[in-house]
């Protein structure tokens, strides 16, 4: 137990634990709508992170982009990356809804049989880049970690009360509360998104009113992957890596995060994943690394024993039975 | 004709609700639909409004066969359901229910009034506009799902038993609003268990027992048909 390293520096390591949960959350929008309006847990949504993370490995690679590269080639490799990343997981988000979901929706599949095939498709999606994309197109597919160029070095913007913020910290931070609130403006000021909210509400009464509910769900999917694609970019410019399973580790923590502020509210999300985030950090302070997911569950099942619904409760999907 | 269901069969997996039902509601009509709990009026509203697909027959809607289009395709051709337990959308405040019954017009202006008009109609929604759906009381609800209908503008308008749980002043307060609204010009037709209200009020109506049309007539004609009488009006 390491107190005095955590008091001491609680500025900054708390400043960590957001930016990590800031990514936790980005993805943890993705699990929220599609439980919001499916009531399905798309297991295949950590690795709709996944694609976006090797999208900015290919767009990097295409570009030349290196630790060595120019501002101008710099800024438009990672402006090109965020955008084919956000197409990426939207697109992968799409493709797992259209076809392995919606077949099964029209023959009212059982719910046991959505999550079979949720977890089917995320085993598809990892072994696609673990081993079939490797035996075609060679390395750097496969199932080792995958370094990505550092174009942004880490600096130290500012310091405000003795901690410091790095420009990594603050666009990681900056870019998913910025996604966040488009996201939520979205979804509880527009047209399109009160056609969400009523899906998720009364999907028949939806329907009654004119809400077409297979293109609300495809927006949905679009939408939280399209989020998980911005978490792609953020992520590796945090960490520079990616490989075959990364999603797995951070689809387990999104979800809790999602679980851990009420699944089906957006704004759970957010909570949820700041929270974890900073638990995490916290903890791996205080103990040893190594304890940084453990600690994280602990945190759940706490708060589910004392609010089953999470920390804000349900709120897409209000009073539905 | 407005509307007509011909030898609808619906069914729930093994159990047949609709035997093969027939009827017709001609433009401008108020037709009531009545009949004892579990004879087959909500299925029958499901199945014109497409909540639930036909094991056979055929459905034509303003001269087109609807019978193989979605709930939401037949709502944008003029087709509105008010549905039993009004469902509301509980999480979403009364200006945004009524702005979902709105959700495939284009016509902003129209709109607009639109709203005037419901209002006008529902003085109660308009003190609690920003009030969440889920917390009004059942009666306030009941006017909210009928004033969501109206702002779709639906050639036809489908009423699943619009008077229950309501309080008998209450009940006569929402027979006149749809009386007022079929003399606006809106096609009608309603199911209710409150046969009395439902025959003196409809120009035509349709009795329904165990799935099948047993009898049809003019309302007033109905009000004193002894059978009648007895199963649906308690009087011996
Ligand atoms: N979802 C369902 N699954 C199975 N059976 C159903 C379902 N809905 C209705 N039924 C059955 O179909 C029959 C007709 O039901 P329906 O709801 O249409 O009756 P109703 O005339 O509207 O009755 P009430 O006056 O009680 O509302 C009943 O026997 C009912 O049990
Ligand atoms: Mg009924």
């Amino acid at each position: 137990m390491d107190f005095t390293s955590l008091i001491d520096n609680l500025g900054s390591h708390t400043v960590d634990g957001l930016t990590k949960g800031a990514i936790y959350a980005l993805v943890a929008l993705g699990y929220t709508l599609v439980y919001g309006v499916l009531r399905l847990i798309n297991f295949a949504h950590s690795e709709v992170f996944m694609v976006g993370t090797w999208t900015v490995f290919g767009v990097y690679a295409v570009f030349n982009a290196t630790a060595a590269s120019g501002v101008g080639t710099v800024i438009l490799a990672t402006s090109v990356a965020l955008i084919a990343a956000t197409l990426a997981s939207a697109g992968t988000a799409l493709a797992v809804e259209r076809i392995a979901y919606r077949p099964l929706r029209k023959k009212n599949a059982p719910p046991l049989i959505f999550l079979i095939t949720a977890i089917g498709c995320s085993l598809v999606l990892v072994e696609l880049f673990g081993h079939v994309f490797r035996q075609f197109f060679g390395p750097p597919f496969g199932r080792a970690l995958v370094s990505i160029p550092t174009l942004i070095d880490t600096k130290v913007l500012f310091t405000v009360g003795g901690v410091s913020i790095t420009n990594i910290q603050l666009i990681v931070i900056f870019g998913a509360v910025l996604m966040m609130v488009l996201l939520d403006l979205f979804v509880n000021y527009s047209r399109l998104g009160r056609g969400v909210r009523a899906v998720a509400q009364d999907p028949d009464t939806a329907a009654l009113m004119g809400v077409n509910q297979d293109r609300v769900i495809m927006l949905v999917f679009v939408l939280g992957g399209a989020m998980a694609g911005v978490a792609a970019m953020l992520y590796t410019l945090r960490y520079d890596i990616t490989k075959f399973d990364i999603g797995f580790l951070i689809g387990v923590k999104a979800f809790t995060a999602a679980v851990l502020g009420g699944i089906g509210n957006l704004r759970g999300a957010l909570v949820g994943g700041l929270l974890l985030g900073v638990v995490e950090v916290y903890s791996s302070t205080l103990f040893s690394s190594n304890w940084e997911d453990v600690t994280a569950f602990v945190v759940l099942i706490a708060v589910l024993m004392f609010r089953p619904t999470g920390i804000l409760g349900e709120s897409l999907g209000k009073a539905r039975a | 004709m407005l509307l007509q269901l011909e030898d609808v069969v619906l069914t729930y997996g093994k159990i047949e609700a609709l035997h093969g039902l027939s009827l017709e509601v001609a433009e401008g009509e108020v037709v009531a639909l009545i009949g004892a709990n579990g004879a087959g009026k909500t299925s029958t509203m499901r199945a014109i409004s497409g909540i639930r697909g036909l094991s056979s027959g055929r459905i034509v809607f303003d001269g087109v066969d609807i019978t193989k289009r979605r709930a939401d395709q037949r709502m944008r051709k003029g087709l509105c359901l008010v549905p039993e337990g009004r469902g509301v959308f509980p999480g979403m405040s009364v200006r945004e229910n009524l702005d979902m019954g709105a959700y495939t017009r284009r016509d902003k202006a129209a709109v607009a009034k639109d709203f005037e008009r419901v209002f006008d109609l529902f003085p109660r929604l308009s003190e609690r506009r920003k009030q969440t759906a889920g917390t009004l009381s059942g009666g306030e609800q009941q006017m909210l799902a009928i004033g969501r209908a109206l702002m779709s503008r639906p050639k036809l308008l489908l009423l699943d038993e619009p008077s229950m749980g309501l309080a008998p002043m209450l009940i006569q307060q929402i027979f006149t609003i749809i009386a007022e609204i079929a003399h606006q010009g809106t096609t009608i037709l309603v199911v209710e268990q409150n046969a009395q209200q439902a025959l003196s009020r409809a120009d035509r109506a349709y009795v329904l027992e165990t799935g099948q049309i047993v009898k049809t007539g003019p309302g007033q004609e109905l009000l004193k048909d002894p059978s009648i009488r007895e199963a649906y009006l308690g009087v011996a």
